[in-house]
């Protein structure tokens, strides 16, 4: 049953009172619990549960042609799947346009940042280069799929480690794996969507919350620098509420970091 | 006693599909069992219970299989010419026909009575081939206008209610709250204070989270005890 | 006959550590996790609910709709996303293994979506995925005769052995490898078998005695993981 208007009229008088059903600060995540290596034959691989909502990323590589208008650049693709097991919602069959969003917001901020440096993942210019492939599944949904995604993606590249590369033959050996970790930076792209509801700002709404979000704007920043945004859904936001989400950033950004940074050192 | 040990006491026994629950010419096959030449046979996953000779498995989990005489919480979710089609959360839609409404309902503006969306309190009327038959004639069913719905196993709802009523009517007391408990596992939850609202939720979540213990009306007031104060929630 | 090297040290009967939990997805209905060695299969269950598209309906049962999916990072080798052959294959293998134990009668004109995905693959995923489907289908209510317990049988050169895992899928030697998968009720009827490989009908038969053993052990884990889900 969706979430009826009375559940979403009680959501919204709630926040008028800056309160939320379960008793969360506006701009407060849920518990977050990560898992790395969840799955041995990925390069890298994570699990992210915020909340209820549960996520998992998969890194795979692969040795290929590099594009010809980057010939110098190793390639990388996102995918992401809103699994059927994860919902009711969600229905078996090719990735419908939730899921495509899901995973372009996600390469974006992970591509646009500068997190990951293609130029290192050249074999032989113009020639060969590694390609990095991060795959994401949804297991469980109870809303904020989105930044899960995004973490459950970073948290897999950075615990990746290459595959052996055999030079002579050109193929990789699927199984073996080196000490050399994937070619990153500093930069930490971790995207938080922001929801507008009424005229209050939430972070990480349950799935509840987000049926009744109007608005929402996923910003993929590290630092306080910002890689990557977007906006979705019907309404629109007042330059003061565009503002208000705007310096959320920082602060939202520097609370997720305290929560991940054990699993990335 | 501690308190784990005390819990792993007043757990009853969960039988899985296919389990022998008894042998012998004593006893009945109830709801949710088979005969099967001496023995019984639980039929489905769920709790074992004895009444006399009478062998049943209470359910625990499944989606909500409706019954005649059943209070339902439900959300309209189309209109047609005769009545309303409602979502109540079970495989088939329950349906509410304009003739089970207390009112005078003008046919081309049905949706003033209640429009897509729009949640009421209704009892199961009958059960046929058809659907399921919903009413609101009776007093204090109808549209709810506003409150707080709160989703959870159906096959809880007999331990949020209580024997007579007496776990619903502790958390009424102890929240100032009207609440109604659908049993399709919907709850309307209704209080003049935002914290009020909350704290029924969450004692709610408590009886659900705790539904195997024995004695459990007295966790609850425990429990109220020590969070009735605590406006904040333990996040 | 030569003697078997198996990884591990394992024995012709030994079947690698396997473990279950109930409950771990929690939107569906039912839900359960199965482990063998190094693959995880994770099931879902929702339903039983309203059929949809409405011409798929049918008033006499319902319908037990299986999805299998295998996650592109569970193998060695990137499995590319999106349904293939092989997978549209296992929906219904699935689906007929489980079916005997479930009297669609029980629910005419709905249906019960049974969505298994792979985590980690190392052979033996079909099995694993009814394994984790059982359990989930009884976690959901879903009326049910019995569990069914699978298991990857075969045969490495002439060696009769349970629980293939993925390197003795290549076995080299001799005969090479031949694949049995097979789903057992707990009293022991068979809802699934499959064969690839050489083997004679005598050894066959042997393989069926091995395999109503292991089901039976495995029958234990997942009574006892649905036993303890509400824990």
């Amino acid at each position: 049953m969706e979430t009826s208007k009375l559940t979403a009229e009680r959501i919204r008088k709630y926040l008028q009172e800056e309160k939320r059903f379960d008793s969360r600060k506006l701009t407060e995540f849920r518990n977050i619990e990560i898992e790395t290596g969840i799955s041995k034959n990925a390069e890298g691989s994570a699990r992210v549960r915020i909340g209820k909502t549960e996520v998992v990323a998969g890194v795979k590589m692969g040795v290929g042609e590099p594009y010809p208008d980057s010939l110098d650049q190793g390639n990388f693709m996102v995918t992401g799947e809103l699994l059927p097991l994860s919902s009711e919602r969600f229905e078996a069959g090719p990735p419908r346009f939730p899921a495509i969003e899901l995973s372009r917001v996600i390469d974006r901020a992970l591509r646009e940042s500068k997190f990951l440096d293609f130029k290192k993942l050249v074999i032989k210019e113009g020639e060969k280069v590694w390609t990095v492939f991060v795959d994401i599944y949804t297991i469980n949904d109870d809303g904020n799929l989105l930044d899960a995604a995004g973490l459950a993606a970073i948290i897999a590249m950075k615990t990746a480690r290459f595959p052996k590369y055999d030079e002579k033959t050109g193929k990789v050996l699927y199984g073996e794996f080196t000490d050399k970790k994937l070619p990153l930076t500093d930069i930490l792209p971790i995207s938080i969507t922001f929801h507008k509801i009424g005229d209050k700002v939430i972070v990480d709404p349950t799935r509840e919350e987000e049926d009744v979000t109007d608005t929402r704007i996923t910003i993929g920043s590290s630092h306080g620098s910002i890689s990557s945004m977007q906006k979705g859904e019907e309404h629109a936001l007042t330059i003061e509420e565009m503002n208000q989400v705007l310096d959320l950033v920082e602060p939202a950004w520097k609370e997720l970091f305290k929560k991940i940074e054990k699993y990335i050192k | 006693m501690t308190n784990q040990k005390q819990e792993q006491e007043n757990k009853r026994q969960i039988v899985i599909p296919g389990e022998i629950i008894q042998t012998g010419e004593d006893f009945l096959p109830g709801e949710g069992t088979e005969k099967q030449g001496k023995n019984i046979v639980a039929l489905r996953y769920g709790l074992l219970e004895e009444q006399n000779n009478l062998v049943k498995v209470i359910p625990l989990s499944g989606t909500y299989i409706p019954r005649r005489g059943n209070v339902v919480i439900g959300t309209v979710s189309m209109l047609t010419g005769n009545g309303w089609v409602i979502d109540i959360g079970a495989a088939d839609n329950g349906f509410l026909p304009v003739s089970e409404v207390p009112r005078y309902v003008n046919k081309n503006a049905m949706n003033e009575v209640m429009d897509v969306g729009e949640t009421m309190v209704a009892k199961i009327w009958a059960i046929n081939g058809r659907g399921i038959d919903l009413s609101i004639k009776m007093r204090g069913f109808g549209r709810v206008d506003e409150g707080m719905i709160i989703q959870i196993n159906p096959n809880k709802v007999p331990r949020v209610i209580g024997k007579e009523g007496s776990m619903i009517n502790l958390i009424k007391d102890n929240t100032d709250c009207n609440i109604t408990v659908g049993q399709n596992g919907f709850v309307l939850i209704k209080g003049d204070k935002i914290d009020n609202e909350l704290l029924a939720r969450r004692a709610i979540d408590f009886i659900v989270e705790k539904s195997y213990l024995n004695g459990l009306t007295d966790e609850v007031t425990k429990w109220f005890a020590e969070n009735k104060n605590t406006l904040k929630g333990t996040r | 006959m030569a003697t078997l090297k198996r990884q591990n040290n394992r024995k012709p009967d030994e079947m690698r550590p396997f473990s279950a939990k109930v409950g771990i997805i929690p939107n569906a209905q039912g839900s359960a996790m199965w482990q063998q060695g190094g693959t995880i299969a994770l099931a879902a269950v929702y339903g039983p609910k309203e059929m949809h598209p409405r011409n798929q309906r049918d008033a006499e049962r319902g319908t037990l709709r299986c999805n299998y999916t295998l996650g592109s990072f569970s193998v060695e080798e990137r499995a590319r996303p999106g349904k293939n052959r092989r997978a549209m294959e296992l929906d219904k293998i699935i689906e007929w293994a489980l079916l005997p134990v479930i009297d669609l009668h029980k629910f005419p004109n709905q249906v019960v979506d049974v969505h298994i995905h792979i985590i980690q693959a190392d052979a033996g995923t079909r099995c694993a995925g009814i394994n984790a489907a059982a359990m989930a289908l009884a976690h959901a209510g879903i009326p049910m005769r019995e569990i069914v317990s699978s298991v990857a049988c075969g045969k490495l050169d002439t060696t009769l052995v349970l629980d293939i895992d993925k390197e003795e899928e290549h076995y080299p030697d001799g005969e090479g490898s031949t694949d049995i998968p097979i789903t057992m009720t707990a009293s022991g009827k068979i809802t699934h078998m499959q064969l690839d490989g050489k083997i004679s009908s005598k050894q066959l038969k042997e393989v069926i005695e091995m395999a109503r053993k292991a089901t039976q052990q495995i029958y234990e884990v997942q009574k006892k993981a649905l036993k303890e889900a509400f824990d």
